[in-house]
C-alpha cells in the first residue's frame, strides 16, 4: 500500500513538472508571437506614414517641375502598388514578406529617382514646403529601418524559443511556426563604433 | 541560523547603498554592451543628471544651467530631455540615437514623452530625436528648423552651450503644456517598504526549507528558480532609488523618477555645422 502511494506520488509529480513546463513553453511562445505581430503592425505604420507624405510631395514637385512626368507617375504607380500589398501578421510567411518587400523597394526606388530629379530645380529645393516634406520623409526612412529591426528581433526571438530543444518537440502540437524576417539590404550589416 | 542570514542581508543593504552613493557623484564614462549601445546609467545618475557630455563641450557650469531648466521642465511636465555629447560615431547617427534612446527609456513609458539630442563632436553632427509620445508636436521637420535656426548657428562659432540651451527652449516652447506631471510624489519609499517586506518574507520561506531536511529535493529546485532572482533584481533598482538617496528632488540636474522607460521609433531629425 505505502509503496503504491509513493509510486503514485511519484507520478504525480512528474506530471505536474511536465504540465509546468507545457504551460511555461506555450506562454512564453504565445508571448514572443504576440510581441512579434505588434511589431509587425508598427512596421506596417511607417510604411504606411511613407505612403501618406507621397500625395503631398508629387503635388509640391509637379508646381515646379511639370516636366517630370514620368518620374511622377512611376511614384503614384509604386505607391498604389505598395499599399496594396498587405500582409495576415498572424501568418508571415517568407513568401508573402518578399513580396511585401519588392513592393516597398520598388516604392523607394522610385521616390529616390524623384529626390534626384529635384536637383535640377533649385526654386523646388529652397521651396519651404518642400523641405518640410524632406525631413518627414527622411524620419520616416528612419522610422521603418528602426521598426523593421525591432520586427526582426522580435521574430528571432520567438523563432528561437520555438526551434530549441525540447521545446521543438512542441511546436508543432501548439500550431508555432516560424516567422519570417525581413532580408537585410546590401550594406546595412555594419557594427556601429562610437568613441566618447 | 537565522541570525546569520539577517546579518548578511543587513550587511549587503548597507554596503550596497554606501557604495552606491559615492559612486553617484559623477558621470562615470560609459561602458558599451554587446548590442553596440552604451549602458543605461544608475539610478542615481539618472537622478542627478539629464547632460551627459562625454565630449567635454560644456564647462561644469554651463552643463548645470542646461541640468537645470531640463529638470525644471521635467518637474511640471514629466517630459524628460535629454543630451549626450560623444566625440566620434561610425554610425548612422539618426539610428544609433534612436536606439540609444529607446534602450535608456527616456520619457514615461505610458506618454513616450522623451528627447534626446546627440551631438557627435569630431563629425560635426547633430540630431534631435522625438520619443513615440511627442512625434505629433516636434515633428521631423520642426526638429529639422530648430537645429538649423537655433543649433547650428551657434555651433558653427564653437558655443555649444548657446545653441543648446536655446535648442531646449525651443523644444519646451513647441511642446508647451502638452505633458501635465501626474507621477506620483515619493513614489520610491513605498515601493522599497514594499521590498523589504517581501525580502523579510522570502527569507523565512526560504530558511524553513532549509531547516526542513526531509524535503530538500523540491526545496533547492524552488530556490534555484524563481524566487530569488525577482528578489535581488527588483531590490537592487528599488535600493538604488530608494529614500535613502535623499528624494530626486535634492538632486537637482536630472529626472526625480529615473528614467520612465519610453520608446523611441525613429522620428526627429539631424544636421551638420
Amino acid at each position: 500500500m505505502k509503496k503504491l502511494l509513493g509510486i503514485l506520488g511519484f507520478l504525480f509529480v512528474i506530471g505536474f513538472l511536465l504540465y509546468q513546463f507545457f504551460v511555461g513553453f506555450y506562454n512564453t511562445g504565445i508571448e514572443y508571437q504576440e510581441n512579434a505581430k505588434t511589431a509587425w503592425s508598427k512596421v506596417e505604420s511607417a510604411y504606411q506614414r511613407r505612403a501618406d507624405l507621397i500625395p503631398n510631395l508629387v503635388n509640391t514637385v509637379k508646381g515646379y517641375a511639370k516636366h517630370e512626368k514620368e518620374t511622377l507617375e512611376a511614384v503614384i504607380k509604386a505607391r498604389a502598388a505598395a499599399t496594396q500589398t498587405k500582409i495576415d501578421p498572424a501568418n508571415i510567411t517568407p513568401e508573402q514578406l518578399a513580396k511585401f518587400q519588392q513592393a516597398q523597394q520598388g516604392l523607394s526606388g522610385a521616390l529616390s529617382r524623384l529626390l534626384f530629379t529635384v536637383e535640377k530645380y533649385p526654386e523646388l529645393k529652397a521651396d519651404k514646403h518642400f523641405l518640410e516634406l524632406q525631413s518627414q520623409l527622411e524620419g520616416t526612412e528612419n522610422r521603418i529601418k528602426v521598426e523593421r529591426d525591432r520586427y526582426n528581433d522580435a521574430v528571432n526571438k520567438f523563432n528561437k524559443h520555438i526551434k530549441k530543444f525540447p521545446g521543438n518537440m512542441l511546436s508543432g502540437m501548439f500550431g508555432f511556426k516560424e516567422m519570417a524576417r525581413f532580408q537585410s539590404e546590401k550594406g546595412a550589416e555594419k557594427a556601429p563604433k562610437v568613441e566618447f | 541560523m537565522l541570525s546569520k542570514f539577517l546579518r548578511l542581508f543587513l550587511w549587503t543593504l548597507v554596503f550596497g547603498l554606501g557604495v552606491q552613493n559615492l559612486l553617484s557623484q559623477d558621470i562615470k564614462p560609459l561602458k558599451i554592451e554587446a548590442d553596440g549601445l552604451p549602458a543605461k546609467p544608475s539610478e542615481d545618475t539618472q537622478k542627478a543628471h539629464s547632460v551627459y557630455d562625454y565630449a567635454k563641450l560644456l564647462s561644469p557650469e554651463e552643463r548645470r544651467m542646461l541640468e537645470t531648466k531640463i529638470s525644471k521642465y521635467y518637474d511640471s511636465t514629466s517630459t524628460q530631455i535629454v543630451i549626450a555629447t560623444i566625440k566620434k560615431l561610425n554610425d548612422d547617427i539618426s539610428l544609433y540615437a534612436t536606439e540609444w534612446a529607446h534602450k535608456w527609456g527616456i520619457g514615461q513609458k505610458d506618454k513616450g514623452n522623451g528627447v534626446f539630442i546627440l551631438v557627435s563632436k569630431d563629425d560635426h553632427k547633430i540630431t534631435i530625436r522625438t520619443g513615440y509620445g511627442v512625434e505629433h508636436l516636434l515633428t521631423d521637420a520642426l526638429s529639422r528648423r530648430i537645429i538649423e535656426n537655433e543649433i547650428i548657428p551657434y555651433f558653427r562659432q564653437g558655443n555649444f552651450y548657446k545653441g543648446l540651451s536655446n535648442a531646449i527652449d525651443a523644444i519646451i516652447k513647441v511642446m508647451k503644456d502638452e505633458y501635465k506631471n501626474d507621477l506620483p510624489k515619493n513614489q520610491d519609499s513605498g515601493d522599497y517598504i514594499f521590498w523589504i517586506i517581501l525580502g523579510i518574507i522570502l527569507l523565512i520561506f526560504l530558511l524553513s526549507i532549509f531547516s526542513k531536511g526531509g524535503n530538500s529535493g523540491g526545496g533547492s529546485w524552488r530556490s534555484s528558480g524563481g524566487g530569488p532572482i525577482i528578489f535581488t533584481d527588483s531590490g537592487t533598482s528599488s535600493w538604488g532609488g530608494g529614500s535613502f538617496g535623499g528624494g530626486g528632488s535634492s538632486w537637482g540636474g536630472g529626472f526625480s523618477g529615473g528614467f520612465g522607460g519610453g520608446g523611441f521609433g525613429g522620428g526627429g531629425a539631424t544636421g551638420s555645422w
